[in-house]
């Protein structure tokens, strides 16, 4: 297993903030007891740049990042980030780290039946008092700030369409736009192109770096994609049965790595 | 060449049920007729009153022809009105006291499994009485009139939205709800921006029906005093004025009907 892990950890391209670097200890995670999803991994992300996390279905890679923000419960060890643990953190507090984490998912996730700058500004959701956000009386800052967004992910013309009347590779970049409207300090991506069509694939990867390189946020992104993960990302961390098995930079990623992560080679 | 041929082989056999299936199908009929037979001897059906009715119902048709139409502007519009406020207020008030329980009883809201349970038993409660009987209650306590009847229709209508409300929130998608806990949205952002617009369609739709509902059922609650047309009705009844009686029963009959085409007009424009 080690012989497959590379020599030392993947250096950021650009200058890292290491006020924004995240630490795995001992992560692990049971579904059932005694059968571990995730055994007791232990990583570093540094503070900027992207890291793709690849590996086969069900090993483990989405429980992983769902644990750093809690939208699964770790069973033990430590996730060490913004100075805080956040494995330890409940109620208020745990809201407040939640908000520094910006995610976008398989699915888009968004609430089909509000517009699409609704959906953005949802991404606000942690700092509006509820009935603000009931009465749609949202802070003009917050409003310029999604119109922003919008212009980025080139979705401004569809500000007042719902999201179900989007396309999926709309859907996504709205979903991009909501993850940045909380201002990360971290962005995750849960396999955000599985359900693209490879051109769109390409482009949503392209506006999820390029949007974050641009505002420093480190990304972590679960991608099963391997050339789309070669490409995109500086550091790519290959997990196989709950474990990582791999870690490096794309261009040390070889076949016999491939072999381990996903088993078999008739594939390749 | 080889051809594959399925060889004939032996007869293989087939038939819809097992034996010890068969055998129960047949006592579940034998238990069946049993029960009709002993249900008809057990109702005291009396012959002379049996051959008399034919005549009875044309008798009791003579007697509410012709409808006597002045009744209507001098009892019946008042207590017609009356009727579609009770029904309409009972409707906004059940819906007030079925959300929360219905956010109790919900599985993927409520973790705690004591308040689910106390919220079952809220619904469990509100349904098993008649609104008749609850009619009863409140004009106990609160003597006969408008307000009981409100009541009567409110509690009884809980169970019913709590229920279905529940069940909508139940099937809302967890995506969206996902989504906005990882922006750290506090419970009730979670609740106004990922569950209401999930389960809007079915709030209003629950509500529509159960306005219908509710409509025929302050109808008769006059019966018993409680208010609305039910309690001309009851009069008219009493003093044997089979006119009133058939013009009564003709208002409810226009107004179940035009509430029918309102809620499905409104409807198909809303959902």
């Amino acid at each position: 297993m080690t012989a497959a892990v590379a020599n030392g950890h993947a250096t950021p391209a650009r200058g890292s903030s290491p006020g924004r670097s995240l630490v795995l200890r001992n992560l692990r995670k049971e579904y059932t007891p005694g059968k571990p999803v995730l055994l007791d991994v232990s990583v570093e992300f540094a503070g900027s740049g992207v890291t793709a996390i690849i590996g086969p279905s069900g090993t483990g890679k989405s429980t992983l990042i769902r644990c750093v923000n809690r939208l699964v419960e770790p069973t033990g060890g430590e996730i060490l980030f913004l100075d805080q643990d956040l494995a330890k953190l409940r109620g208020r507090d745990l809201r407040a780290a939640r908000r520094r984490i910006g995610m976008v998912f398989q699915e888009y996730n968004l609430v089909e039946r509000l517009t699409a700058i609704e959906n953005v500004l949802c991404g606000r959701l942690g700092y509006v008092a509820p009935w603000r956000a009931w009465l749609r009386k949202f802070p003009a800052g917050d409003i310029d700030k999604a119109f922003e967004l919008l212009d980025a992910v080139g979705l401004a013309d569809r500000a007042g369409h719902r999201a179900d009347a989007l396309s999926g590779g709309q859907r996504q970049r709205i979903g991009i736009a909501r993850a940045l409207m909380q201002d990360p300090d971290l962005l995750l991506a849960d396999e955000p192109t599985s359900s693209l069509d490879p051109k769109t694939s390409v482009e949503i990867m392209e506006l999820i770096t390029g949007l974050a390189a641009k505002r420093n946020i480190p990304v972590i992104v679960n991608i099963h994609n391997v050339e789309l993960a070669k490409r995109f990302a500086q550091r790519v961390v290959g997990m196989t049965g709950g474990a990582i098995v791999f870690d490096g930079p794309p261009d040390q990623l070889r076949d016999d790595h491939l072999k381990q992560i996903y088993g078999g080679e008739a594939w390749l | 060449m080889a051809t594959t041929v399925e060889s004939p082989g032996i007869r293989r056999e087939w038939q819809r049920f097992t034996p010890r299936q068969r055998l129960i199908r047949y006592a579940f009929y034998l238990v069946a007729v049993a029960a009709l037979i002993q249900s008809i001897n057990s109702v005291d059906i009396i012959p002379e009153f049996l051959e008399d009715a034919p005549a009875q119902i044309v008798d009791l048709f003579a007697r509410m022809w012709p409808v006597d139409w002045a009744y209507y502007p001098k009892t019946v519009h008042a207590a017609l009105i009356e009727t579609l406020h009770i029904a309409t207020l009972g409707t906004v008030l059940a819906l007030i006291m079925a959300v929360p329980v219905a956010l109790m009883v919900a599985t993927n809201i409520t973790r705690w499994p004591a308040l689910r349970l106390l919220g079952k038993f809220i619904l469990v409660s509100s349904r098993s009485v008649n609104s008749l009987v609850w009619a009863l209650l409140f004009v106990a306590v609160f003597g006969p009139g408008g307000l009981a009847g409100t009541l009567a229709i409110a509690f009884r209508s809980v169970g019913f939205v709590g229920k279905l409300l529940a069940e909508a929130l139940e099937e809302a998608h967890k995506g969206p709800v996902e989504a906005l806990t990882a922006t750290g949205a506090p419970w009730l952002s979670l609740m106004l921006k990922a569950y209401w617009p999930q389960v809007q369609p079915s709030f209003w739709s629950i509500a529509l029906f159960r306005w219908d509902i509710n409509i025929r059922e302050s109808a008769v609650l006059g019966l018993v005093g409680a208010g609305g047309i039910g309690m001309a009705l009851d009069d008219a009844l009493n003093l044997l004025y089979w006119d009133q009686v058939a013009l009564t029963l003709l208002t409810i009959f226009s107004v179940v009907i035009a509430a029918e085409i309102i809620v499905t007009y409104i409807r198909s424009k809303i959902i």
